[in-house]
């Protein structure tokens, strides 16, 4: 069954064609790389289907938590519909401790209304209290739980790169998009990466789809790889197809010269 | 339950105490009208730059048109208490829906504008307000509205402070509250976590702008008379510099910032030559040698894990 269905997806910048009529089914429960070169429009795809930009022509549909298509797509929306994601610069929250930005991430299951929290209504003290205790045992699982009063920015780069997947997680969605997770990491690090992102499949029952330059980290882990270039989806399939296509090789090494 | 902890009794009472006290003490007059005149300006002000903070400093909106929601607020009391002889709580609220209203008709077109935009934007929007007061003859025109009964007193000015206080610090420790701080510190991130970024502005906006209106309702019942001119554009200036001075996006900085700018303005009234000049010195030694503001966001931090562990004990109980 699929959970993402990408139609005839176009999105044009005046003259620039960032994405071309793509078309994709990802299944329940899957691992997906999106690669190419840089500007073939991975990161433009992460945008559409999160909502930031909405297509010019083509639809995306998910049925994650519900039926949607990319008609009612709100960035603010998207964790309703079951959609989290993470940046490729870390986008975290700096001066917020490591609590308040996981916290955050449960804003989509918020059960109190701003007047409860302004008067302080027993709504407010058990949905924080619900939170605060839902929030503990995610970072717990983290290994940040020891961190939860340090302020973001001062967090070492793997924690902060850790941190923004956990905030995403708190949001409880049924696909993650994960945006470069491995990029600035050493390779110990992009070993322990490798092991967090199934490890999270496996535990938050999540379908995944992440844009990476780390060969190693995308032919290990992931299932079926999307190769992009100029806006094309130009190939698809399993680890080993991808890396004897031809037209993969040509757009990453170019042509022989005759 | 957790309303009447030990930690809340001592803090109502303490509260209580303060306000009883401070009465007494203009009842037997120790405290002369000159005293009380500068303790409602203290209080204004202080309401003034809690209000503030929340749009400035917790929701990142630099805003410079605080002053046109405390003028709206001052002349729907100031016509409500005189024309309409309408009881002065009655008036504070309405003042403060009123200006919160305003907020909300402003924000929304504005909001979408970022740092310096919409700083020009609410510069705009306080001129815009200013002048209609101007050239209105219903509210006095450039006149100026007389003959406000004078309603304010210790006892209304000592509760619209706690008030403002109290609900603004229990809307930036809740999931709302993240919100907005959230929006401040990154509002691409905040957006993709679920938080509808224009709601939360405007409402910060809408919160703000009703304190700030409650804040002129006083003002107007307690001078008699306001003109168009007293909120103009330098009082907006005079608001940020307060939240600014005491540390931006700390709710004790914006108090201390208040309090500190209002009694140093009100001594130095003895020196009129060098008065603006010290004043400026003052400002210019704390932006170079406390850039963060007098309380800076420590405090805020403080508070915050205070917060933290009080919600994680609360579990147990």
């Amino acid at each position: 069954m699929s959970v993402v269905k990408v139609s005839n997806l176009t999105k044009n910048f005046g003259g620039i064609k960032a994405v071309t009529d793509v078309s994709l089914e990802i299944g329940k429960g899957e691992i997906i790389g999106l690669i190419g070169p840089n500007g073939a429009g991975k990161t433009t795809f992460f945008n559409l289907l999160t909502g930031i930009y909405l297509p010019t022509s083509g639809e995306i549909e998910f049925n994650l938590n519900e039926k949607v298509s990319s008609k009612d797509f709100k960035p603010y929306k998207m964790t309703q519909y079951g959609v989290a994601r993470t940046f490729q610069n870390i986008r975290l929250f700096n001066k917020m401790t490591v609590l308040d930005n996981c916290l955050i991430g449960f804003h989509n299951g918020l059960n109190y209304g701003v007047a409860s929290s302004l008067f302080r209504l027993p709504s407010y003290f058990k949905g924080e209290s619900e939170t605060h205790e839902k929030a503990l045992k995610l970072l717990e699982r983290f290994d940040l739980l020891d961190k939860k009063d340090t302020l973001a920015q001062n967090l070492p780069y793997g924690d902060q790169r850790r941190l923004e997947i956990v905030r995403a997680l708190a949001a409880d969605p049924k696909l993650l998009l994960l945006d470069e997770p491995a990029a600035g990491m050493n390779p110990k690090e992009t070993a322990d990466l490798m092991d967090l992102i199934k490890w999270i499949r496996e535990q938050f029952d999540l379908t995944i789809i992440l844009i990476e330059h780390d060969m190693s980290l995308v032919m290990n882990i992931c299932e079926r790889i999307c190769v992009f270039d100029y806006g094309h989806l130009i190939a698809s399939g399993v680890p080993e197809e991808i890396q004897h296509n031809a037209r993969v090789i040509k757009a990453y090494l170019g042509e022989e010269a005759n | 339950m957790k309303a009447l902890s030990k930690k809340n009794i001592i803090k109502i009472t303490a509260l209580v105490l303060m306000l009883v006290i401070v009465n007494l003490l203009i009842h037997n007059g120790t405290i002369d009208s000159y005293i009380e005149l500068n303790l409602v300006l203290i209080g204004i002000n202080i309401i003034l730059a809690v209000s503030l903070n929340l749009i400035v400093g917790f929701t990142g909106l630099f805003s410079l048109g605080h002053a046109a929601f405390m003028s709206i607020g001052a002349y729907t009391s100031a016509v409500l208490t005189r024309n309409f002889a309408s009881p002065f709580l009655v008036a504070i609220l309405v003042s403060g829906i009123v200006a919160s209203l305003a907020g909300i008709l402003i924000g929304i077109p504005t909001l979408r504008l970022k740092g310096d935009y919409l700083a020009i934007a609410t510069l705009g929007f306080g001129e815009i307000v200013r002048v209609l007061a101007l050239n209105y003859d219903y509210i006095g025109g450039a006149i100026g509205f007389n003959d406000i009964p004078q309603h304010t007193n210790w006892t209304y000015l000592f509760m619209m402070v706690v008030l403002t206080v109290v609900l603004i610090d229990n809307f930036i420790k809740s999931s709302h509250g993240r919100a907005c701080i959230s929006i401040r510190e990154n509002e691409i991130a905040s957006e993709a976590m679920g938080i509808n970024t224009t709601f939360y502005k405007v409402l910060a906006f809408a919160i703000g702008a009703f304190f700030a209106g409650i804040a002129g309702s006083l003002y107007a019942n307690y001078f008699y008379f306001i003109k168009p001119d007293s909120f103009g554009f330098m009082k907006s200036i005079d608001i940020l510099v307060m939240v600014v001075f005491g540390g931006l996006g700390s709710i004790p900085g914006a108090i201390i910032g208040a309090l500190s700018l209002t009694v140093i303005s009100t001594l130095l009234q003895s020196i009129p030559d060098l008065r603006m000049v010290i004043y400026a010195v003052i400002l210019f030694l704390i932006m170079i040698y406390r850039p963060q503001g007098l309380m800076g966001d420590t405090e805020f931090r403080l508070l915050k894990k205070k917060e933290v562990k009080h919600n994680v004990s609360s579990k147990g109980e």
